[in-house]
């Protein structure tokens, strides 16, 4: 079985974002990128897929800017076998991604895709879902345990209320919530390994996919501050506070 | 331009989030259709046509909607949509699951989980863990929509009176099957709508701990019970009580973080609400740059005595 990995270059957890004076986005110059940590969840299932028999291969694939081979190899450095670019410099939103990765599932024909749920930069939480409608596959989104049998996989999903479980015919996509698994930390000898991996690169155009932004963003504001208010001596003091300023004891 | 709203019900009544989303589509303009997708639903689409400002409801009663898997939602949200110009739904773990497919069969952009309506076509919606805002304009034919439900005031669950109309739901999709749930079951308010969250963080140090320390709070206060990743991930509380840029996002009136050091992607769940209180021992925790008020100093000691002194 061959499992496709989708992955995204994201400004790092870690950065604190600033919005650019413009208004036309956040800033990017000069801030640390990475692997959004819910595709590195999603490669690392993949590759203890691999590990344990159920999976023959783990290829991947990132959309973006030159930067996005920089994730690739990271991935690779995880256990990867292969990688594919889909290399444009435009805004790439996630109808246009999901209809990229269409046509990359047509070239590779897995049997599986298994995508982060969401990105941590633009927050959509929709690639996924949009790429198994596009193919006309089974979803399981939000998974916290795979399960994969012959012919379907039993998922245990995260939702409002606690956990579902379902299970969905192969060929699916699957998109991972945080509680799948922990990600192992890449080795120097792997990240050396990494660098001679096959990495392909191929265009929008060569996929025949027109990705021209639906969306177009106005402007990208901070939102309202919200200012620090003050530090208590007594729990006394907190319980007057709540009662006779914020009013918020009934 | 009309409007289709998904509700999100328990197929007898519906669910907060819903009214929410009313409001949002209110802004928006036009007259609103309310989808009732589910099993034995008649209680949900009798709440909806109760709801002010409904000009009519769907109502698609089937068995295999008693648990609608993202595959059979989409498919019947994609027949009640004909002939509409928007589609909303909540932004909870339900209309993220199905709305994406709906957004991408119809060849059309989804705007996630908005906060404001500007006008028809263009909408505010927070990105990096709503570290910014983003005020996004669509251009095609149809909206789909996911709204934040904390960030719009829910209609007042009467005064309406709409006809219900029954729709037929396509057969189940051989693609994917419903299997089974866990669903937690507490006697307290909702996460997603309580009037006052009492959340736990790592410093907690065990589930046992994370109860007995936050339990008589919470009952006190009447308040649901939240948790940090830290403290979900450790064990301590379960899934669904997250309250960050991946779990939940809450804005209660009251919200007290114990023991939360408050990492931006929790920041990013809670800092809408109205008043914040902190108690944690480090002085320097992130969580005190946005709390309203804080204390200082070990939890196992001062919330016992915040129990008490609330009588």
């Amino acid at each position: 079985m061959k499992i496709l990995v989708p992955v995204k270059r994201v400004i790092d957890y870690n950065v604190k974002i600033r919005v650019a004076a413009d208004g036309s986005g956040v800033e990017t110059a000069n801030v640390k990128m990475s692997m959004n940590p819910f595709d590195e969840i999603a490669v690392e299932e993949a590759v203890r897929l691999r590990e344990a028999g159920v999976a023959s291969e783990v290829v991947l694939v990132s959309c973006g800017v030159a930067g996005c081979v920089d994730t690739l190899r990271t991935g690779m450095a995880l256990g990867a076998d292969r990688a594919l670019h889909v290399s444009s410099d435009a805004e790439l939103q996630p109808l246009a991604v999901a209809r990229l990765l269409k046509a990359v599932v047509g070239r590779e024909q897995p049997h599986l895709v298994i995508c982060g749920k969401q990105a941590i930069d633009d927050d959509a939480n929709q690639t996924g879902q949009m790429l198994a409608a596009l193919l006309g596959w089974g979803q399981a989104a939000f998974a916290s345990r795979v399960q994969i049998g012959d012919n379907r996989a039993s998922v245990t999903r995260e939702i409002d209320g606690g956990l579902e479980t379902v299970s969905v015919a192969l060929p699916a996509v699957i998109t991972t919530d945080l509680r799948l698994n922990e990600p192992r930390f890449a080795s120097l000898p792997n990240i050396m390994k990494a660098k001679k991996k096959p990495l392909d690169t191929v265009t929008p155009d060569e996929l025949g996919v027109d990705v021209t932004p639906r969306l177009k963003t106005l402007k990208v504001a901070e939102p309202p501050k919200r200012a620090a208010g003050v530090k208590l001596a007594s729990v006394a003091e907190l319980v007057a506070k709540l009662r006779d300023e914020a009013k918020v004891l009934r | 331009m009309s409007i289709l709203v998904i509700a999100e019900h328990d197929n007898a009544g519906l669910r907060p989030a819903t009214l929410n989303t009313l409001t949002a589509a209110a802004k928006i303009g036009g007259p609103v259709t309310v989808l009732v997708a589910g099993s034995e639903c008649a209680g949900a689409a009798a709440a909806a046509a109760a709801l002010p400002g409904v000009a009519r409801v769907l109502s698609a009663d089937a068995p295999h909607l008693a648990h609608p898997t993202a595959e059979d939602m989409a498919a019947v949200a994609l027949i009640a949509a004909a002939g509409h110009s928007h589609v909303l739904a909540p932004s909870g773990s339900f209309g993220k699951n199905f709305m994406p497919r709906v957004a991408a069969t119809l060849d059309v952009a989804q705007v996630s989980d908005i906060v404001e309506v500007v006008s028809a076509d263009t909408f505010v919606r927070p990105i990096y863990a709503g570290n910014a805002l983003a005020t996004v304009q669509s251009a095609d034919a149809v909206k789909v929509i996911t709204v934040r439900a904390t960030a719009f005031d829910p209609v007042t669950a009467s005064g309406g009176n709409a006809p219900v109309e029954a729709l037929q739901a396509p057969p189940p999709s051989p693609l994917s099957a419903f299997v089974s749930q866990e669903l937690s079951t507490s006697p307290r308010p909702e996460l997603g709508n309580a009037r006052v969250v009492v959340t736990g963080g790592r410093a907690l140090g065990s589930a046992e701990a994370y109860r007995s320390v936050l339990e008589p709070l919470a009952d006190k206060l009447g308040a649901a019970m939240g948790a940090s990743r830290a403290a979900v991930d450790a064990g301590y509380a379960p899934n669904d009580f997250q309250v960050g840029q991946t779990g939940k996002i809450v804005a209660p009136d009251l919200y007290v973080a114990i023991g939360v050091s408050g990492a931006i992607q929790h920041l990013a769940g809670m800092k809408d609400s109205k008043v914040i209180v902190a108690i944690n021992k480090d002085a320097d925790a992130p969580i005190f740059q946005v709390a309203d008020y804080g204390l200082v100093g070990d939890l196992f000691e001062l919330v016992p005595q915040l129990v008490e002194a609330l009588g």
